[in-house]
């Protein structure tokens, strides 16, 4: 076969054949894939919440509602209820102080205010040194802690949060997300209580 | 005779990382553990036989003023069906590899196979050209990779057999190019010039 020749009309006309083509092919994955990427981004939010919160029997989504961070940003919260009373609160909150990039988590409250658990939804730290912020030895620091006389801050800073070796960033990334979200709720009940 | 010389060239004598050392940007930044290695290795294989095969079917359609442009247009759109399947199917380890799945794409072994052998050989030598790069970049990141684990968090495959921390270095950036390095010059040794 002849190779086509490099004029004009030849290089337009076979790039935008190729243009053509690879977007139908690509507009095909996405259709075909778009409901398994919600599905897995929404299983690991629901497991993320039965993960922080006691154990509820209402469907947390249905239910969840926004609440300003008074950053001009807001956060979702999800009250976990059983039989209709309100159990906790699992609220996706989010850092930008993370080592590199944002760092999203879920923290679950009980109505007083202290911590019942917290886990990682999404975060770009080092593998191996940030990425222990998942880890039970540095996150069960923070349960059954109330932020309200529990101060939220590395050694370092003065608080009683025990920092990840080598990752002082990330341990602090991972406090500020935490306070921002019970600040957030705090302020949030002041204002409108929920029932 | 000369297939098998084109599958097996990609392991050792024209290996895409330790010996042509190209690509290194994912290699060095993704094997902080043996399955990102493996995971991002078998992602790159995937684009590397696609983009092959298909380059080398369109070869004398595409005008050589323009080849470049059509090849990166190939070979984005793998990527992206690539990105696409790896976040509905494998969204764990799709996080861990993050920004270096898109990045395929940049790349410089598959650009530099697309331009070098594709656009000019049979679609089925492509293939095996492909297939045997993509395989050779997965041996080479799946050893860094587990080399790195081991002596950084004394795992392997996330299974711990020794207590403790590890050579915190490994697991770092400088890690990546020590080990990277004692394997370029290990190969070297054994490889005939």
């Amino acid at each position: 076969m002849a190779k086509t020749e490099s004029t004009f009309k030849n290089m337009v006309l076979s790039l935008s054949l190729i243009a053509l083509v690879a977007s139908a092919c690509l507009g095909f994955v996405y259709e075909f894939t778009k409901e398994p990427i919600e599905l897995s981004i929404l299983k690991k939010k629901v497991d993320a919440i039965k993960q922080v919160v006691p154990e509820f029997n209402n469907n947390p989504y249905n239910d969840m509602f926004r609440l300003p961070t008074g950053e001009g940003d807001s956060l979702d919260i999800f009250p976990a209820k059983q039989d209709s009373l309100i159990v906790g609160y699992a609220v996706s909150t989010y850092t930008n102080n993370g080592f590199s990039g944002n760092i999203t988590l879920m923290a679950g409250f009980r109505p007083d205010g202290s911590i019942v658990n917290i886990t990682i939804l999404a975060h770009k730290e080092t593998p191996g040194l940030g990425t222990k912020m998942a880890e039970p030895k540095f996150k069960d620091q923070f349960t059954e802690k109330n932020p309200a006389d529990f101060s939220l801050k590395v050694r370092k800073d003065g608080g009683p949060v025990d920092a990840i070796t080598a990752a002082t960033i990330s341990s602090r990334a991972f406090c500020d997300a935490v306070q921002r979200a019970y600040n957030t709720l705090q302020k949030g009940e002041i204002h409108e209580p929920v029932k | 005779m000369n297939q098998l010389n084109n599958f097996t060239k990609g392991f050792i004598k024209e290996n895409p990382i330790l010996v042509l050392v190209l690509g290194c940007c994912p290699a060095l930044a993704t094997t902080s553990s043996a399955l990102n290695g493996l995971g991002m290795g078998v992602a790159t294989t995937f684009v590397l036989i696609g983009s092959n095969v298909v380059v080398s079917l369109l070869s004398d359609l595409i005008p050589y003023k323009v080849r470049i442009p059509a090849f990166v247009v190939i070979i984005a759109s793998f990527v992206t069906i690539v990105d696409l399947l790896m976040q509905a199917y494998v969204p764990a380890l799709y996080e861990k590899l993050g920004i270096f799945i898109p990045l395929i794409v940049v790349n410089c072994i598959v650009l530099g196979r697309a331009e070098a052998f594709a656009s000019k050989n049979s679609v089925l030598s492509s293939f095996i050209d492909g297939s045997g790069m993509g395989l050779g970049f997965t041996f080479a990141l799946g050893i860094l990779g587990a080399f790195r684990e081991i002596a950084g968090s004394g795992a392997i495959f996330d299974y711990k057999f020794i207590d403790g921390d590890g050579i915190l270095v490994f697991i770092l950036a400088p890690g990546a190019f020590i080990a990277l390095g004692y394997m370029i010059a290990v190969v070297s040794k054994f490889k005939k010039p």
